[in-house]
Parts: structure tokens; sequence; C-alpha cells
């Protein structure tokens, strides 16, 4: 096996009941690295095609990479990809924490759950000893509370991912939990989890990584946490940690309010990073070997309760704080605490219930069907709104599908301000103004996420800029002159959609690079230094390109009528001016956005529907996928 | 020489352990580490750092006499130990290690590699132990 991995996956089938430790496939690692890489191409090939994300048959991945778990900054990353409850096509999500170096320590670079357990389970990894144990009596319990008890139980040197309520009834935007405030938040995996009966994993493992070069990985791991230390950044952007961009996504309006009405909210400053350190922070909280902890602990009191919680983090703030309208950082961190305690994605249930409270006020839904009166701005009517949808219970049966759906059933107008791509809900950028931004939400594989490519930069600085130097360029809110729709974008979103996902196939976190902007090329020495394999950046690249293509066969075998009309926003983003702000006017136009597509799909060698043509899927190293694209006549030639 | 702790700006990331096993073991593995830290979660919601002070509790205590100070770092005498692990029982600190593959227990030589690494300046290298840390 090569250096850097642990050398070996776990499949697990808990209808079964059996556990089977197999070798990695070398091939695996040579075409797709670790990852994402091993989530996009195990969900090719082993998913049988069309199943429901609940069926048992559905897999659930969690996969680390060849540089997590080794001395490098912030090397804690875990993958975890399914076929997704949001969308019905490619799903994946993140995080951070200890939970991917611990399962590699145990002898595991990724584990593969199919099937559903008879009863509540939970699986435990203590080296080579697996096995699945009852859960029953942590099933209903919140996701903090269940890894609590289950580390009372195991031990605090064992690692451990729960689900909440949210999880086990298969709420469609259910987060996988850990380390008392760390998710893979987006795309239902949480859910996916519920539906296999499982509760948590917990893993603990002493064995030892191999390293091609030991001395040289582990003095070229010492000298970039003394470059990333050298960044401006790192004084700078570290102790408010993401929070710390509220101010500037307000100073240039991409703030999301109102459920996405408006993109500017006057109360920024009583929500802002620093709000965070002053009124709520006990200790910083970072990953595995994270220099740079955007993780802020702390306390939080309000009229309602108080509780301890990690965050809130930006997307919180912007889903909760703006969209939701919550006036203070106690409001918004009590309603992160809601969400992480019922297992909840904060992105999506901010943006699910802004979606409600905007449906209230134009009597789409009525008291009668919601149980009460709700409102922006009330910590109550988001409470109430949280543990409906994890419970499922009256209104939140329905809002528990997700805005599209739940859109799509009521009707009435509702689509057209219910945001999202795919299914997905949009998170903490709108981009009404910022066409780049914009095409990199239409076209993330997963859904509006900004996680694939974070190209606000151009838009807004006109280059690409660290987000420190965003932050630090900051002032008082300006108005911004109307964007220049323009091929050039394209080029930024995909550039972005390489870069970023390479993280999530090495196995470590990218916010050094993004953030501090601490140079790429590090990991590519980091990389060969570690397995052996020696590789440049660019060539990196590669492999994050083919894996792009991937994704997106995945979910245009799995979407019906996959293709150009799920890349679309909702009609608010085309047809709605933004009412005020420092972009008020401003729209792109359908048209615009059509471009925009078209440009993108060209530049990607796609058909003008979105679809990876035969010549593509070959020249970037699938040629299988091309075969069953011919097979299933997916060619429109 | 000696290791010393400042609580409140540990973040928990456990860079420290992971080079303290590079360092003295020539091994990716924090399990080996010889110090640990301690997130105490939900609440209080901090992190505690337990190093070895080369207080000498383990060599007062061990039977055989193995254990024993040079330059004031306690050391385990692997030929005189018996690895009757009353050293790790009554260590303060909860870092004398018993190792699986190993008879005789681990502990802290003041190598200051934790120190050397750690991001956050929450482990110190100072002369002496009643120095204040800046």
């Amino acid at each position: 096996m090569m250096p850097g991995y642990a050398g070996a996956m776990l499949r697990v089938d808990l209808s079964r009941a059996t556990v089977r430790k197999e070798p990695l496939p070398a091939p695996l690692v040579k075409q797709y690295i670790g990852g994402r890489g091993f989530v996009a191409k195990i969900l090719y090939d082993e998913i049988e095609p069309g199943i429901s994300p609940f069926d048992p048959a559905n897999i659930l991945i969690a996969a680390t990479g060849p540089l997590t778990g080794h001395f490098l900054p912030a090397s804690g990353k875990t993958h975890f990809g399914t076929k997704s409850p949001a969308t019905g096509g490619y799903a994946d999500s993140n995080m951070g924490g200890h939970f991917g170096p611990q399962l590699k320590y145990a002898g595991y670079d990724l584990l593969i759950i199919t099937g559903r357990a008879q009863t509540p389970s939970y699986l435990l990894i203590n080296d080579a000893t697996v096995e699945i144990r009852p859960a029953a009596e942590y099933w209903g319990q919140g996701a903090l509370t269940a890894e609590k008890n289950l580390k009372s139980l195991l031990g605090d040197d064992f690692q451990i991912i729960t689900i909440g309520p949210a999880g086990e009834n298969g709420v469609r935007f259910a987060c996988i939990s850990h380390d008392f405030g760390r998710q893979a938040g987006r795309t239902g995996v949480g859910a996916v989890l519920g539906s296999k009966n499982l509760k948590a994993i917990a893993v603990k493992g002493t064995g030892s990584l191999p390293v091609a070069d030991l001395p040289a990985a582990y003095a070229k791991g010492k000298d970039a946490y003394q470059k990333v230390r050298a960044k401006p950044g790192f004084e700078g952007w570290t102790p408010e940690g993401t929070a710390g961009i509220t101010n500037w996504t307000n100073e240039v309006g991409v703030f999301p309010t109102r459920n996405f009405q408006t993109s500017f909210s006057p109360h920024y400053q009583q929500i802002n990073g620093r709000a965070v350190i002053e009124r709520l922070k006990i200790t910083d909280k970072g990953c595995y070997c994270c220099p740079t902890p955007c993780g802020k602990y702390g306390h939080a009191r309000t009229d309602r309760g108080s509780a301890y919680v990690e965050g809130p983090e930006y997307e919180t703030i912007a889903l909760l704080g703006g969209n939701c309208c919550l006036q203070t950082i106690e409001e918004v961190a009590y309603a992160n605490y809601l969400c992480d305690e019922l297992g909840l994605d904060t992105i999506s249930a901010g943006a699910v219930v802004s979606w409600a409270i905007e449906c209230f006020e134009k009597g789409i839904l009525s008291q009668d069907q919601i149980g009460r009166d709700i409102q922006f701005a009330d910590l109550d009517t988001v409470a109430y709104l949280l543990d409906q949808i994890a419970q499922r219970k009256g209104i939140g049966d329905l809002l528990a599908d997700g805005v599209k759906t739940a859109a799509e059933k009521i009707g009435r107008g509702s689509e057209q301000f219910a945001i999202h791509v795919k299914g997905l809900e949009w998170t903490g950028y709108e981009s009404r103004n910022a066409p780049s931004m914009m095409l990199a939400y239409l076209t993330a594989d997963v859904g509006a996420h900004h996680n694939r490519a974070w190209v606000l930069g151009h838009d807004v600085a006109g280059a690409w800029t660290s987000v420190h130097d965003l932050i630090a360029a900051g002032g008082d809110p300006e108005t911004q002159p109307k964007a220049v729709v323009a091929e050039n974008c394209v080029q930024y979103v995909i550039e972005s959609q390489h870069t970023r996902p390479m993280f999530d196939v090495l196995g470590c976190c990218r916010l050094q690079l993004m953030e501090l902007g601490f140079e790429a090329e590090n990991y590519a020495e980091l990389y060969s230094l570690i397995t052996g394999d020696r590789k440049s950046w660019p060539q990196l690249l590669q492999v994050s390109e083919r894996i792009w293509h991937l994704t997106r066969a995945f979910s245009a075998r799995e979407i019906e009528d996959f293709g150009r009309r799920l890349d679309l926003p909702p009609p608010r983003f085309f047809k709605e001016p933004i009412p005020d702000g420092p972009n008020q006017g401003h729209h792109l136009s359908e048209a615009d956005i059509h471009h925009l597509l078209t440009w993108y799909y060209k530049a990607r060698g796609w058909d003008e529907n979105g679809i990876p043509t035969r010549q593509t899927l070959k020249r970037v190293g699938l040629p299988d996928v091309a075969a069953d694209f011919e097979a299933r006549g997916f060619f429109v030639d | 020489m000696h290791l010393s702790a400042v609580h409140a700006r540990c973040s928990g990331c456990g860079t420290c352990r992971l080079a303290c096993a590079i360092e003295n073991f020539g091994q990716v593995n924090p399990s080996q580490a010889l110090l640990r830290i301690r997130g105490r979660f939900p609440a209080p919601g901090d992190y505690r750092i337990h190093l070895c002070d080369q207080c000498g509790v383990c060599a007062d205590n061990c039977p055989e006499g193995a254990i024993q100070a040079v330059d004031g770092v306690y050391r385990v005498n692997s030929e005189t130990c018996t690895g009757c692990l009353t050293c790790v029982d009554v260590c303060p600190h909860d870092v004398m290690f018993a190792q699986p593959h190993s008879e005789v227990p681990f502990k802290c030589v003041l190598c200051g590699e934790c120190a050397r690494v750690c991001p956050r300046n929450a482990i110190v290298l100072i002369d002496n132990p009643d120095q204040e840390v800046a």
C-alpha cells in the first residue's frame, strides 16, 4: 500500500450485521486519491441506479484522504457521501474535528455502510475490534447529549459521530454531529444514517501511519505551520474565525436577509464576529492539528434559556441571524444550539424557517396549518419550527422535506421564493449582483453550496483575494456598481471548483489557503513527501477535474430529466431587484443566467443541456462512465 | 528548563501529541504521546493540558528505584524496571504511560518538541517552574 494511507477499508452491512475489512484497492487510490474521490467513485460504481436515498441499499461512506492524520496544518477532515435525500443526486458533506484521523489510526481509510439495522444501533471501532451494538437507550436523544453519554460510557479517547432526532425522523437536511459542535451539515447525510437505524459511530485507534519520508515530511509540516503563522491573517483572521466576514458581506450587500428578500441586515453589528468574541466565547476550539481554529465555543443566555454551543459561525449567522432576522448574537447562538442538539443543518434549517415565515406573511400558510402565528426576528418562532421539523410534527412534516418539495406541495407562488438549487437550500452569500458566485451556486454538484467554489472576491474586488484581505479592506456599507456578466466568470468558477474540492480529496482543510493565502503548492509537496507519489499541484487538480465530471455524471444518472432546468436559480433571483442596501436595484436577468450556464457547459465540455459529452468523459479518464452513458442512451448525438 | 501549560490558550488541536510521538518514537501515532489534552465538553467548555512537570512522584513511589533524575529530568531505567506500573497509578498528572508494545512505561523526557510546535503558545518552555508565563 502506498504510504500515507492506513491501507484498508471497512464494509459494514447493517442488515446482515456483518463487518468485513478489505485492502484499499490500488486503482482507486491511483485514480481518485482519497476523500471526495473515493466517495464519488464508490457511489457511482456501487449504488443501484434509481434507488431511494432511504432504501437500505443506499450507501453511506465516511472517507479520509492521504493527508488526514498527518503532521500538517488542519489534517482532521472526514468526508461523508451518499445518494442525497435533499436532491436525489450526488451528495457529500465534509467535517473537521478528530474523527477521520482516529479512523486512520484504527487502520481504515474509509467506511462503507449499507443496509438497515433491525433495531437502533451504534458502530464501535476499537482498532481491529468492530461491533454493531444496541443503541435503544440513545435513540431519541439529542446529538450533543448522545455524544456526551457515549463518551461517558466509552471514554474520552473515542471520537464519536452522532445524529439527533432530525436524522432519526428522516429530515432531509439532518446533519452528522461530532465533537460537540462540528457537523457534516449538508445534503441530509444524517437522515441516511437515521434510515439505517445507526445512531452513532465511535472510533479509537492506536496504530501508526506509514510515511514515505518521515524526516522530510515532518520538517515540511513544521515549515508549513511557520508559514501559516507568518501570514498576516494568522493574527487578523483567527480571533473571530468565519464569523469575522459578517461585516464585509453586509458592507458589500451579499448577506441573506428575510428569506433572501434583500441582501443587507441593518443589525449586522449585533451578530458579527466581534459579538461572538465579546459576548459568548469561552475558548477557541480547533480541529485536529489546526493552527487557526474557526471554532469559538461559548455560552449564550437568552430569555428562552441558556446553552453551551460551538459557534455561531458565519453560515449560521447568515441564515439564522440574517435570513430569520434574529436580532442578537445570543439568540443566534441559542438557535444554533437547538439545531445542533436536534441534528439539523443550520443552513438549510435557517432557509426553511425563513421561507415558512414569508409564506405566512403572504397568507400562503395559515395559522391553522402552522399551529400558531410566526414572524421574523422572533426566537420563539424559530425554536417552535425547528422542533416541529425535527419531530416531523404538524407543519414540520412538510418543512422537513426542504423548501423545494414543500413549495411544490403548497404552490400558490411559494416556488418563486423557495431559495435552493436542485433541492439544496442556498447558503450565506446572496448573489443577485454577483455573476461568478451565482454560477458557482448553480453548478455546485450537491446543490446551492459555496463549498465547491467561492468566487465573490472576483465579483466584488475584481480578482482572487484571500478572505483576510477582503475583511481587512472593509469599511462602511458602500453602494455597489451593477456587476458585469462576462465569460471570464466561468474560468474563475472552474478554477475554484477544482481547487477547493481538492482539499476534500486530500483530507485536510482549505481555510489556510482560502482565508490566509497559504500557497497551494505546499500541499503538493506534503502529499509527495508523505505518499512518495511525486505530484505537482496542477497534476493533483487533474484528479479534481475527473471527480467533477464523475459527480455530475452520477446526478445525471440518478435524477430524472437532469440538466439545465435543474441548474437554474429560484425566480426571485432573476425577477426581483434587491430592494435596499448596497446592491439596491440590482439583479441578473434570466438571459444573463442562461448565458453563464451556456459558457460554463462549453468550457466544461458538456452539451447544451449540461450533460458531459462522450469525448469529455474519455478525456478526463472516465471511459467506463462514457460506456455506461452510451448504454443508457444519455448522449444526444 | 521546564514545560508550562497555559490552558486558556489551548484549542485542543493535538498538534503537540502528534509531534511528541514523531519526535520520541518516530511514529505518526498520537496514542504514543507523552502528554494529554482533555476537552471538558459540553460544560464547562475548555481544555486542560496534562504535562509532566518532573515532580518526581513516580520516582518516589517506584519499588525498584528504576526512575531517577538526571539533570532535573526523570527517566525510566528499562533494565531495572519490572513493569509493575505503580508509577502509572500514582502520577498526579496522569502522564505516565503504559504502552501495549512495551512492559516498561514511558514518560516525558523534556525534549520540548510539544512547546516548539504548539501553534497557540499554550505549552511553553521556561527556565524555572516559578516563572510567570507571558
